[in-house]
């Protein structure tokens, strides 16, 4: 069985379609793509898995467990981690505490353990100090752990967001736009994290891309919606010689390429 | 960045003695020798001081425990509370009717009046935490105008007299009536509740109310339940506020409910924003303001609330986030 199925997903803004019967199959350990032009409803079908909007008709199933009417905050206990396509990093705090949200739901502290800091509590503390720092070490930032956030240049906070959403122990990573604003440096560095990801943590990914060549580097296969329709699906070269594609993208696609 | 640098443009009488003072406590042995001296003045101080100014001290540490109260619901959690009085007059009126009507035992009475509290904390917090946050200050409003007027109307806490002959505690054969034995347990009170505070911050809770502060979808992205977590923060605020109720009805011996009214949420209220919401430091340094400030200008008498209403409204004005400065933060100074 796939790890996520999502079946006639369907979203409706009044009398937009955001997101038109959509159905689609994540297979635990794949790396997959959702593209497609601006507007197409990439973000609002990340939206309806982790609980943000709530769809309209259709159904959404992780691990054989239906999505449908759960909050984020459970769906991210389920094991459903994600990065938002405009960062929303916790701006005044420190890059470790930042992290150490991720482990929130991992962990259960509460008033009176906190009151007399039993020793359960100081070890996870302690715990999740240390997973935290697991995973700045792991996208490559502990040397920063003491920074505020929002000092960080860009490229690095967005590996603070990706530590966060790893720090919540996921099976499945929904990376929203993850390369938008990283320069080829950067960009390439990206595809070999994604890789590490998804093998040394066995976490699943599955990611909203606009850079083309980026994503046929990476996505072994790709979804394209348009108007919130599944317009293609299938590897790089096939999608890239889809006539739907092309239409949709009108040229668009080397455009980007040559850039 | 041009933000950063902005925040800080704005300087007031306060900030460079307070960062001269960060400066200096930098190195941990001034600090924990400021402290230690501090705690040793305060301990030695009923024996070189009038009653007159234990009872002040007293009033301040009373108020230093309320305020921290009201500060996980304000200064931690973001929710705007202007009904807290009635959440520290639940905790007094509960001490008051079980000593004087049933002869409890004071120290008995805590726990009726921390589980009176929650109770109250759960039916105001419950239906409307979940709405969005500005619906908590009408609530709490509301819900403290009806705690007084219930007060004053039923039978059982006494009407509009209130009620009388509540009992002393006794601590370890001592039955606790003098000014100076007050000043010690608000002292302990006071300290336990900076105590306790302090690691609510710097715990997986505290950790999410500032996440929530920060960034509520984000925040829930991350798995935490902001509804539950404000509920939290409501119910341990609440809980504190009773507690210091119940210290509050053992001390004066008898309470009505003119000790209850909104300019006292008022005055709890302003504490905590005058000197830095979510800042101990800023909470106690906002205590003694509201309690220091009527005192040293008592000559002026009912001008001291104009004093306060301006002062407040420089303060929100020039520098909303208080008197108390931010914690110094490390930036790459790119
Ligand atoms: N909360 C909302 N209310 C109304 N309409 C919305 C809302 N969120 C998204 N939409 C609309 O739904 C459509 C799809 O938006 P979405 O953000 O999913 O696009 P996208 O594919 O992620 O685009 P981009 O590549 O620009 O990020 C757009 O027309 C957008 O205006
Ligand atoms: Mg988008």
């Amino acid at each position: 069985m796939a790890l996520l199925q999502i079946k006639d997903l369907t979203l409706r803004f009044g009398g937009l379609c955001a997101v038109n019967a959509l159905s689609l199959e994540i297979e635990e350990g794949s790396i997959r793509s959702l593209i497609g032009p601006n507007g197409a409803g990439k973000t609002c079908v990340f939206n309806c898995l982790t609980g943000f909007y709530k769809p309209s008709d259709g159904e959404m199933l992780f691990q054989g467990e239906s999505l449908v009417n759960k909050k984020p905050h459970i769906i991210t206990y389920m094991g459903m981690a994600r990065t938002f396509q405009n960062l929303r990093l916790f701006k005044s705090m420190s890059v470790l505490e930042n992290v150490m949200s991720g482990m929130h739901c991992r962990t259960n502290a509460a008033f009176f353990t906190t009151a007399f800091r039993t020793k359960g509590q100081r070890e996870e503390e302690k715990h999740i100090r240390e997973v935290a720092e697991e995973c700045l070490d792991f996208v490559g930032i502990l040397n920063k752990k003491h920074f505020i956030a929002s000092n960080l240049p860009y490229g690095d906070q967005r590996k603070v967001e990706w530590a966060r959403a790893l720090a919540t122990q996921p099976k499945l990573l929904l990376l929203d736009e993850p390369a938008a604003g990283l320069n080829k440096d950067e960009k390439s560095r990206l595809i070999d994290l994604m890789h590490k990801i998804r093998d040394k943590r066995e976490v699943t990914i599955f990611l909203i891309e606009h850079d083309m060549g980026l994503v046929m580097k990476i996505s072994e296969k790709i979804f394209v919606i348009d108007y919130g329709v599944k317009i293609a699906e299938g590897t790089a070269q096939e999608v890239r010689d889809n006539p739907k594609v092309v239409e949709a993208y009108l040229g668009k696609e080397e455009e980007e390429e040559t850039a | 960045m041009a933000e950063t640098k902005n925040k800080h443009k704005i300087k007031n009488p306060f900030e460079g003695i307070i960062e001269k003072l960060f400066m200096i406590f930098e190195n941990k042995i001034y600090l924990y020798g400021f402290f230690a001296a501090l705690v040793v003045f305060l301990v030695i101080f009923p024996n070189t001081s009038s009653r007159f100014t234990q009872e002040i001290m007293t009033n301040l540490f009373f108020y230093v425990v309320v305020c921290l109260g009201l500060n996980i619901i304000v200064g931690y959690a973001g929710l705007l509370h202007l009904g807290y009085a009635a959440f520290f007059a639940v905790g007094a009126y509960t001490t008051g009717i079980l000593s004087s009507r049933m002869g409890m035992d004071f120290w008995l009475t805590i726990p009726f009046s921390i589980v009176a509290a929650v109770i109250a904390g759960l039916a105001i917090g419950f239906p409307t935490l979940r709405l969005r946050g500005d619906y908590l200050a009408i609530v709490t409003l509301g819900f403290g105008e009806i705690t007084r007027l219930t007060i004053r109307n039923l039978d059982v806490t006494g009407g509009a007299i209130g009620l009388i002959g509540i009992q002393r505690p006794e601590f370890f054969g001592i039955t606790l009536n003098q000014i100076s034995h007050f000043y010690y347990m608000f002292f302990i009170l006071a300290i336990l509740a900076i105590i306790v505070s302090y690691r609510l911050e710097n715990s997986r809770m505290g950790r999410a109310w500032e996440y929530i502060r920060e960034d509520e979808d984000a925040a829930a992205a991350m798995g935490i339940n902001v509804t539950t977590s404000r509920l939290y923060a409501f119910i341990i605020g609440s809980a504190f506020g009773a507690v210091a109720g119940s210290f509050f009805a053992a001390k004066m011996t008898a309470i009505s409910p003119d000790s209850f009214m909104f300019i006292h949420s008022v005055m709890f209220l302003m504490a905590v924003v005058l000197g830095g919401m979510g800042k101990i430091p800023g909470v106690v340094l906002g205590s003694v303001l509201v309690v220091l400030i009527p005192e040293v200008a008592r000559g002026i008498g009912p001008y001291r609330l104009l004093i306060f209403g301006f002062l407040l409204l420089i303060i929100m004005l020039y520098r909303p986030q208080g008197i108390w400065p931010e914690k110094p933060t490390i930036s790459t100074d790119e």
